[in-house]
């Protein structure tokens, strides 16, 4: 095994007990901060995929304003006791069905990835450019998608707003 | 020799346990951090196969920044609509949200 191979599998431990954390924790709060390790265990797969501007966005958007976001909502409408704020539903049918859609999209994807051959990793120059090349795509070819982006998240703050303050009547 | 379908499987099971999460879980803010959790692994994929198919380009990077964009667009909305259910009926329970069932 080389520093590579122990790194993945170090990272992809940490995301997947991180995600479980998130999932079966009877507490919200902890599947709240589990969540953060999660994305940031992300962050790091990215990292290690050379992607490294993305990896900074998803620490930054993430891990910092998504997470702080929910964070808030959690604190504004928590219930009195907190180790029960997290439980997962007293439908027998509900919790079976939803494990085994799980098992049956984990197993059926993991036996096509294991009969399937996979190109072998080609090396990238390490002097080109990588942010630069995403901008010019941004604002060349993709142009019309960042510009409904941008109006997207206006919208989306605009209306998480209204709902949030809620409507005066007249 | 780690290659692509490594990525693809990390991305499978961080699917796999989001799905769980929104079928099993009753708290809706928890669902939301479990949908979170499927766009992540969505995002792993892009970024893996720009990484292993396509290296010179980046288009894959510049999808997953997207993803991200509408993530963060979604996840506010959300928050804000079930604040704005529980201060009518001071529950974040999903078995409670049947406002719109008759």
């Amino acid at each position: 095994m080389n520093l590579n191979e122990i790194a993945f599998y170090v990272i992809s431990g940490l995301t997947i007990a991180a995600a479980l954390g998130v999932v079966l924790s009877r507490n919200i709060v902890h599947s709240a901060l589990a969540l953060i390790v999660t994305f940031l265990g992300v962050a790091m797969t990215f990292f290690e995929l050379d992607a490294g501007f993305l990896g900074l966005v998803q620490i930054l958007v993430y891990a910092g304003a998504i997470s702080v976001l929910i964070i808030f909502a959690i604190m504004l409408v928590m219930h009195p006791d907190p180790s029960r704020t997290n439980l997962t539903t007293p439908s027998r049918d509900t919790n079976f069905w939803g494990g085994l859609l799980a098992w049956i999209i984990i197993a059926a994807i993991g036996i096509a990835l294991g009969k399937n051959p996979w190109p072998i990793p080609q090396t990238i120059p390490t002097d080109t450019d990588r942010v630069g090349a995403i901008a010019n795509l941004l604002l060349g070819n993709y142009v019309v998608a960042f510009e409904a982006a941008a109006v997207l998240l206006l919208l989306a703050v605009a209306g998480a707003i209204i709902l949030a303050k809620g409507v005066e009547e007249g | 020799m780690i290659g692509l379908n490594h990525y693809l499987f990390l991305a499978t099971l961080l699917f796999g346990i989001g799905i769980y999460g929104v079928f099993a879980k009753r708290n809706a803010v928890a669902i939301l951090m479990s949908i979170e959790i499927m766009l992540n692994a969505v995002n792993i994929n892009f970024v893996a196969i720009n990484r292993f198919i396509q290296p010179a380009d980046t288009v894959g990077q510049l999808f997953a920044i997207f993803v991200i964009v509408v993530a963060a667009a979604e996840v506010s909305v959300g928050l804000a609509l079930i604040i704005s259910i529980y201060r009518q009926r001071k529950s974040v329970n999903l078995d409670d949200f049947n406002l719109m069932k008759w």
